[in-house]
């Protein structure tokens, strides 16, 4: 208070950081305006702007080829379609099947050990994360020809990490007086994580999971630009031919399956938590 | 899904020497097309950052229920479904074949990806600050715009500066990708490489995305912490 009143008659002028701040929230500013201009400047470089000007001409020409969609293909695409859910929904179980563990052995309060096993685990998951499923897919086609199943494997590796990320976070926030009581009967390490620390996290692993499978419908829809199976692939054909009143038939079922797969989602997540 | 498991069989022995071409990674020989490609990689996720933040605050603004006017609510909404709907790399084969092939393309898909992200997001936390405060603003007279910057932004800054930060890491991740549909970024080198069957090149690439993924993680994690 007295500090107020002797501020007040020395007409103090307030400000809402310290000097530094000012100096820092300032530069921080220039940095990121800096940052994009030079950016910018590096991609004009080796854009073509005569077909960037030509683009809303480019547009309404492929919008009027596109339309009306060529309705008759989408007897083709059921399969197809088929197919990308199951490796969507095949490549989830995978991954939540193979997140749990690498979430345990990442959590703080759960890994064996935090020097050696923790900072593995961790990469694990950040390499698994960081790099997209179509990439994941253009490997995986290498190695075990195209087709679903590549689609699939593609899907659970990139599954792996965020389901990890999430479920371990999750896992270090439980409450530590259930697993105290399951310790204190004497249980060994596997039961403690059976009874004080599962039961916890379990409504967490259903929701992550719900989660990533609606994203991984999202993903599975390109995955076939690369081999890997699933809608992708009539796609690439469609695209590659200029066959754009099927790329449009194509798009509007990806739209619809995309706004069903959220849909169910976010009814599941709800009625778990 | 049918499985041909003879050929999957077989697959493993070729996967195992497909796998060791992989080691060890060779950084050097194609260095010059690595370095390009990362820093076209970096200047796509800067630009499109911001871009698509610029973009997706007023569209955040207007896909609030409790801010935007029935027709423009329905209208915000419906860009943030297509936007979120439709893989990146569809968009990006979309956009190559309106603006040409080339790093823009990419930056524009990246941009609009941006939109659907954190519009659908802020919107959301937009939708549940206390009114009391903007009512306050209100009271005392402010315009519109007076309301949102200080009866609306102080409630979702820190959910702002978190989603701009996390998206810096997906869009940088996602340009490693759009280069295989010719949209710029270290995808396309990426792609060449695999491509001329250059897994040790191929692998070094890898290895350079998750190391800046890591640092971007970590770095946005020291911003998060000095800024809140």
């Amino acid at each position: 208070m007295s500090g107020n009143t002797e501020a007040l008659k020395q007409n103090v002028v307030w400000r809402r950081r310290t000097p530094q701040g000012d100096v820092l929230a300032w530069g921080a500013w220039l940095a990121i305006v800096l940052a994009t201009v030079l950016s910018f400047r590096q991609i004009s470089n080796v854009t073509i702007w005569d077909f960037v000007w030509d683009a809303p001409q480019q547009g309404a020409d492929l919008l009027s080829r596109a339309v009306p969609p060529r309705w008759g293909y989408a007897s083709v695409l059921w399969k197809p379609l088929w197919d990308t859910v199951n490796m969507a929904t095949m490549g989830t179980l995978a991954a939540v099947i193979l997140g749990i563990p690498v979430a345990v052995l990442a959590a703080r309060n759960t890994t064996p050990s935090v020097l050696l096993v923790r900072p593995l685990a961790l990469f694990v998951i950040v390499a698994s994360r960081s790099i997209n499923s179509l990439i994941w897919a253009l490997v995986l086609v290498v190695i075990i020809g195209p087709g679903p199943l590549a689609g699939t494997l593609a899907i659970a590796l990139r599954s792996v990490g965020f389901i990890g990320k999430l479920l371990y976070e999750a896992i270090e926030e439980i409450d530590p007086v259930q697993v105290e009581a399951t310790e204190a009967t004497g249980a060994s390490r596997a039961q403690v994580l059976a009874w004080g620390i599962m039961p916890q996290v379990a409504p967490a692993i259903a929701g992550i999971g719900v989660f990533r499978w609606d994203i991984n419908i999202r993903e599975a829809t390109v995955l076939g630009l690369v081999g890997a199976g699933g809608i992708g692939l009539q796609l690439e054909a469609s695209v590659a031919t200029l066959a754009w009143p099927q790329v449009s038939v194509i798009l509007l079922l990806i739209l619809a399956t995309v706004i069903v797969s959220e849909w169910v989602s976010v009814r599941v997540r709800q009625a778990i938590t | 899904m049918e499985i041909n498991w003879t050929r999957a069989a077989e697959g493993w022995q070729r996967g195992g020497r497909f796998l060791a071409a992989f080691v060890p990674p060779d950084f050097t020989s194609k260095w010059d097309d690595i370095a390009e490609g990362l820093l076209e990689s970096v200047t796509m996720t800067v630009v499109s950052t911001v871009l698509g933040l610029a973009l997706s605050v007023p569209v955040a603004v207007g896909a609030a229920r409790n801010l935007a006017p029935r027709p423009v609510y329905l209208l915000c909404r419906a860009v943030l479904v297509v936007s979120r709907t439709f893989q990146e790399v569809l968009i990006a084969i979309l956009f190559v074949a309106m603006f040409g092939f080339g790093p823009l393309a990419g930056t524009l898909t990246l941009a609009f990806a941006t939109i659907g992200f954190v519009g659908k997001l802020l919107a959301e936390d937009i939708e549940a600050t206390d009114p009391a405060q903007l009512e306050a603003m209100r009271a005392t007279g402010g315009s519109f715009l007076q309301g949102l910057a200080w009866g609306i932004l102080p409630q979702v800054k820190p959910r702002l500066l978190g989603l701009s930060l996390y998206r810096v890491d997906i869009n940088f991740r996602e340009s490693a990708v759009l280069g295989i549909v010719g949209a710029g970024g270290i995808g396309a080198t990426l792609n060449t490489s695999l491509d001329r069957y250059e897994f040790d090149t191929a692998a070094a690439i890898l290895l350079l995305i998750i190391l800046i993924v890591m640092v971007c993680e970590y770095v946005s994690g020291v911003i998060r912490r000095a800024a809140l």
